[in-house]
């Protein structure tokens, strides 16, 4: 086993509906998504955002993109117009995501 | 096969893309989405201080730049500029046209506002509840401002079939304007769902303009050529609903495969059932393939019957919200924004100020998504925003607080800079209030209109 930061495994994209964030992660290569899968759960997410998100991580797949989608609820202090974050939707959870470190075999 | 350009992602997006868009290679329909959820609210504000405006007035100004263009190449155009005043926005361009004696036949597709019927549809025993958290419109009913219904593709296509040159609507999702052409063009039912699937799925990885193309894009971003000249997306649809994504020859940007994920996946929630007014798109089910230079192959893709409900968007007054930035230079920049962060917090304790909510933020320290700053980093910052946000019921408390920036230059801890920046302004909160209603409450209505009679 050895330690790989998720940038150098995929990309992503994120965006923001309501008060929640959607975070998009691809894997650059076909062969590295069940890595993605097994390690990148909703719980690590949800570990990973804990300062910002504070409701749950949803988690879909989406095997014939080599993607998986994060839904993380309660994570832009109110979210759209009421939020006085500086990145009140989100956009930069993406990379923010990218820099999560996880287990490669 | 037919051709369908997007030149808008959103109503403040480049003048400059849809003319490119029309004129530097062959399309046949014109796609531009203006209305974000809060574009609702500015054009409500212009409207009520002349009755002719309320729409985007950008669009009239393309559409005159265009008129001789659009007429030569018989490009046809799809717009949701119509905003809180369609009739105005057809009244100026037909005014566009007559002056330039070129003839032109606009459509308008309404119905979708529905802020005057609110009261007896709220009556009928349709609560209008917030999708997320439950609670009924009521709560909330005289902060109200406008209710749109998002109208599907359909009106739209109907526009095309009577001959219209310009579609312009009020609120449409925007996926449907790309959708409306294919369901004109190939005659697809409204019960063909894998097609109308597809449409949608090209509608969405169109509608973001050049986020679809290139922009925004995190695969290897530093390589993608010439975002200066970036072309944005073209649909090349068939009538078995497989479609292409491309861009004009010779502009700047990127299609790829990984390009195209990215934007698939923007702004969804759960991909088997990404709701829109026409189907249920399942975006487990797309098969892309690179079919040349930036050109992605989309086929396979399926559906689901459309819901029996409209999303409806409904904006209302939430408030005051202000925000003030001070900038701390090194060393100990961010020791020193904390410190103004405490005396700011301090002064406005003594003062009595009481907020709905206050929120510090550090830029250039982690603010964006607070990913933790290694201590050696934290050393050596040459500068450090402290970001300030208060959020309050009384404007009065608002105002207050934007009077308690500046004094920090000269009273707070050294090396400050204000940015330039001055007081604070005070800004009213137009929230959105996302609801269902159900179809049969909603009707779209389909007009044309003649410059030359």
């Amino acid at each position: 086993m050895a330690k790989r930061q998720l940038i150098e495994l995929a990309h992503a994209r994120s965006g923001d509906k309501g008060d929640r964030v959607n975070i998009g992660l691809i894997a650059k290569r076909p062969e590295d998504y069940p890595v993605l899968v097994r390690e990148v759960t909703a719980e690590r997410v949800k570990q990973h955002f804990a300062t910002v998100c504070l409701g749950k991580v949803e988690r879909f797949e989406l095997p014939n993109l080599e993607a998986m989608n994060f839904l993380l609820h309660e994570a832009l202090d109110g979210g759209g117009t009421f939020a006085l974050k500086a990145d009140p939707q989100g956009k930069t959870y993406s990379a923010a995501l990218l820099r999560m470190e996880i287990d490669v075999d | 096969m037919i051709r369908i350009a997007n030149g808008q992602g959103f109503w403040g997006d480049s003048l400059e893309a849809p003319v490119e868009q029309v004129r530097r290679g062959p399309i046949d329909y014109l796609t531009l989405d203006y209305l974000a959820e809060v574009t609702m609210s500015i054009l409500e504000k212009q409207r009520s201080r002349d009755p002719k405006a309320g729409y985007a007035r950008d669009f009239v100004d393309l559409i005159a730049r265009l008129l001789p263009d659009l007429r030569d190449r018989n490009v046809r155009v799809i717009a949701n500029a119509g905003g809180v005043n369609p009739m105005g926005c057809r009244d100026a361009l037909l005014d566009a046209a007559r002056a330039q004696k070129i003839p032109l036949t606009v459509a308008t597709v309404t119905g979708d506002d529905i802020t005057d019927q609110l009261d007896k549809i709220l009556q009928r025993g349709i609560e209008l509840r917030n999708m997320d958290t439950g609670a009924p419109l009521e709560s909330i009913r005289n902060q109200v401002q406008r209710a749109n219904a998002y109208l599907g593709a359909f009106p739209v296509a109907e526009a095309l079939k009577r001959g219209a040159n310009v579609v312009v609507s009020g609120r449409v999702a925007d996926a449907a304007l790309v959708l409306a052409p294919m369901i004109h063009e190939f005659g697809w039912s409204a019960t063909d769902w894998d097609k109308l699937s597809s449409g949608i799925v090209a509608g969405h990885v169109a509608e973001c303009g050049a986020q679809g193309s290139g922009g925004n894009c995190q695969v290897d971003w530093e390589t993608i050529p010439n975002l200066a000249d970036v072309g944005y997306p073209i649909i090349e649809a068939e009538p078995d609903a497989t479609f292409v994504m491309t861009k004009h020859a010779g502009t700047g940007g990127r299609v790829t495969v990984a390009s195209v994920k990215e934007q698939l996946l923007y702004e969804i929630g759960d991909p088997r059932a990404y709701i829109t007014p026409d189907v249920v798109a399942d975006f487990t089910t797309i098969q892309l393939r690179q079919d040349g230079e930036d050109r992605v192959r989309f086929k396979g893709i399926k559906g689901h019957p459309a819901t029996k409900f409209y999303k409806v968007s409904i904006s209302y007054t939430a408030g005051y919200k202000a925000l003030g930035q001070m900038a701390y230079g090194w060393p100990d920049a961010l020791k020193k924004a904390r410190a103004a962060d405490q005396i700011l917090r301090a002064r406005l304790e003594r003062l009595g100020l009481k907020f709905d909510a206050m929120r510090t933020e550090f830029l250039g320290a982690g603010a964006l998504n607070r990913m933790p700053v290694p201590p050696e980093v934290e050393l050596h910052l040459p500068e450090v925003v402290l970001r300030f946000g208060v959020r309050s019921h009384d404007r009065k408390m608002v105002e207050r607080f934007t009077r308690e920036i500046p004094p920090l230059a000269l009273s707070g801890p050294p090396v400050a800079s204000g940015l330039g920046l001055g007081r604070p302004q005070v800004e009213e909160i137009v929230a959105f209030w996302p609801a269902l209603i159900p179809k049969s409450e909603v009707h779209a209505e389909v007009a044309l209109w003649r410059s030359d009679s």
